[in-house]
């Protein structure tokens, strides 16, 4: 294959990359005011990108640049879902950016960038190409949190995520090393062979450990979850939104291949430390949440609860387990976007309000907001038959079937403990007495957004679910 | 024992000796120049192993760049270093058995490595001959060989690379740069734009009256 002909295989990122720069430019020249159509533009940009990913990679493994990129239906998937996902993001943060003076044309330039990152960590097939997507998409992200420069907590999250991040690159990286010295290779295949060669496995391993509690910090999965809570609190509410919800998808989608693709022959040493972590991830999920009294900080510990469940699937390591990832992830994108949605609508004359108080009798001064609430705090909590429940139902199938069946029951303890803290919401917003209602108006992104991430939640069942199956196992299928 | 041995004797000798006063040196200025002897040594060693491009690297990045920077930060800010200090004692009893077992896990690690044959290197490694680890005279030189593999094996690193650097540059200006309003700035287009007739006028004060409008 010439160089020109595994161009035309990176059409997204190489359009993502060149539109971003171009956007800069004109964002340079029209200046701050002119923030609002930056971000539509970005929007068009990633619909373009949505549509030369081709939707439906096929089946058989395109790998470019050496082996360093591939593109295959697991990657093509991934990058629908991303690039949709970021679409919602920078439409929820219109009306909030311009209230809150924070206007700057850079926002929506920076998450184009952290797609970029995230669109290369989904295809990446080496150590490198890994590290490098990560990199590109966690320094959008820092700045991102410390977009508020002038509030002390945005400023605080920043800074608490840039250290944190950096400490998880550098074991990211010395990680890499080991990996790198005891296999020889860089290329995902090539340590595969290395790993299966057998002989003394002790540093390989010793790597791979490293390089989990990296990841591990990526996507907020306990004990690597400290920064989670703070940086969501502190963030500016849209930044927290596209937080939770689209670099979260990257992130798994990087794990489980490398996971799947770079160590399968040693699945029975890293199977361990993932159950183990999910175990733990559901468990700080679970009670921590309870004491929160801050909504942001509730869907912190709420993410990394849902991320406990999502490596329960990884866990499995087979087709099986990839798929209901996937899927998870899918509805965990859908559920997240739709609930911030109702977050960002949570205003008073006065400002935005934070506290899970400030719902108290919202059933009561508006009825349409508290039912959106309910129908997606009932499927955050996996209650049938909204689609969180389908969501939670493959993942433990998929670990009951691949043996971890202490795994799955933890799992299913774990999510009725969880189910208090959201049930405890919905009790605040239909039985308790009403205090000052928010403002009617919120924008239509934002009602559009909730609508149809409630509908999804509702109709997911019989008209989704079978679909997104199909996709989903199709695209885990490449990588066994 | 020849020039070169001798050489990585020095080199190494200064290298860790140096590494030990920037740990053990009271004044931080010290430690801070110490780490550059550090460098500099190093870079004397991969001269030795032919890596000059290496050498110079660590040179101009490490020892020009940041190192100077390391100095800049240590004498601007006031840390109370006695104080940070005083820190490490109330931590040493959770922080030593913490170090101590790293230190084992490494040794384990350390004590599990084989060096692979070439034939396994050539395996996995497609560019892989055998010559890597020794310098080669006749054969191109670090940056020659740098280079013809930077822009065509790893064009795809060095662009992502280039964009990581390009969000550090967005990240370095939204966050710090401030408009400043009410500051002389010089705009050409005004002053080449200036004609004769807005800029004096002739007036005729009557004696004993001064001036009165628009020059006064």
């Amino acid at each position: 294959m010439t160089f020109w002909d595994q161009i035309d295989y990176a059409y997204p990122e190489i359009f993502l990359a060149l539109a971003a720069m171009g956007l800069l430019i004109l964002g340079v020249f029209i200046g701050d005011k002119g923030s609002r159509e930056i971000g539509f533009g970005a929007v068009g940009i990633l619909i373009i990108a949505t549509f030369l990913t081709g939707f439906n990679g096929s089946a058989d493994r395109v790998s470019i640049f050496d082996g360093a990129f591939a593109i295959d239906s697991y990657a093509v998937f991934a990058k629908c879902a991303l690039y949709l996902g970021a679409i919602f993001a920078i439409l929820l943060s219109d009306r909030f950016l311009v209230r809150e003076k924070l206007q700057r044309f850079e926002y929506s330039i920076l998450i184009l960038l952290a797609v970029l990152g995230m669109s290369i960590m989904v295809s990446a097939t080496d150590l490198i190409a890994m590290y490098l997507g990560i990199e590109l998409q966690s320094l959008a992200l820092y700045i991102m949190a410390a977009f508020n420069r002038d509030s002390r907590r945005s400023t605080e999250a920043g800074m608490k995520y840039f250290v944190l991040g950096a400490l998880s690159s550098g074991l990211l990286l010395y990680g890499a090393s080991l990996v790198y010295g005891f296999s020889g290779a860089t290329n995902f295949a090539a340590i595969a062979e290395g790993a299966a060669a057998g002989g003394n496995n002790i540093g390989l391993i010793f790597g791979l450990v490293f390089m989990v509690s990296a990841l591990a910090f990526k996507v907020s999965a306990a004990p690597f979850h400290m920064w989670t809570p703070d940086v969501y609190e502190g963030a500016p509410t849209p930044v927290t939104t596209f937080f939770a919800s689209v670099p979260k998808v990257a992130g798994m989608v990087l794990f489980a291949r490398f996971l799947v693709e770079a160590f399968p022959s040693i699945l029975d040493q890293w199977q361990g430390v993932i159950a183990l972590m999910a175990a733990a991830s559901m468990a700080v999920g679970a009670y921590s949440a309870m004491q929160q009294t801050n909504i942001k900080r509730l869907m912190a510990y709420s993410s990394i609860g849902h991320m406990g469940f999502v490596l329960m699937a990884v866990a499995a390591g087979n087709n099986e387990g990839v798929s209901a990832m996937l899927i998870y992830m899918t509805i965990y994108l859908v559920m997240t976007l739709g609930t911030f949605a109702l977050i960002l609508s949570m205003r008073r004359p006065e400002g935005m309000s934070e506290k899970i108080e400030d719902l108290s009798g919202l059933s009561k001064s508006d009825p349409a907001r508290a039912f959106m609430f309910t129908v997606l705090f009932f499927s955050l909590a996996g209650i049938p038959p909204l689609a969180g429940f389908f969501a939670k139902f493959f993942v433990f199938l998929a670990a009951v079937n691949a043996g971890l069946l202490w795994l799955a029951i933890f799992g299913v303890l774990m999510s009725a403990v969880s189910a208090y803290y959201y049930l405890r919401v919905i009790y605040f917003i239909w039985f308790k007495e009403p205090v000052a209602s928010f403002e009617k108006q919120t924008g239509a992104a934002i009602s559009v957004t909730a609508w149809s991430s409630t509908l999804f939640m509702v109709l997911g069942l019989i008209t989704l679910i079978g679909p997104l199956r199909l996709l989903a196992e199709k695209a885990a299928s490449v990588l066994f | 024992m020849n020039f070169a041995e001798i050489m990585f004797y020095i080199f190494a000798t200064l290298t860790i000796g140096s590494g030990l006063m920037v740990i053990f040196s009271r004044n931080p200025v010290h430690s801070v120049l110490f780490l550059i002897f550090a460098f500099i040594n190093t870079a004397g060693l991969f001269v030795l192993m032919g890596a000059e491009y290496l050498a110079m690297l660590l040179v101009v990045v490490y020892v020009g760049a940041v190192a100077v920077l390391f100095l800049f930060v240590v004498m601007m800010l006031d840390i109370d270093f006695a104080e940070l200090k005083g820190g490490m004692v109330k931590i040493a009893p959770l922080g030593v058995p913490v170090a101590v077992a790293l230190l084992v896990e490494l040794g384990l690690v350390v004590g599990t490595w084989a060096f692979p044959k070439n034939a396994e290197l050539a395996r996995v490694h497609p560019y892989f001959t055998g010559a890597e680890t020794s310098a080669v005279l006749d054969g191109p030189n670090n940056t020659e060989a740098l280079g013809l593999i930077l822009y065509t094996d790893y064009v795809h690193y060095f662009q992502i690379a280039g964009m990581i650097l390009l969000v550090a540059m967005i990240g370095a200006i939204l966050l710090t740069f401030r408009e400043r309003k009410g500051i002389k700035k010089q705009d050409v287009a005004a002053q080449v734009g200036r004609n004769r007739e807005d800029s004096y006028e002739i007036l005729r004060p009557a004696s004993g009256e001064g001036i009165k409008g628009k020059g006064a």
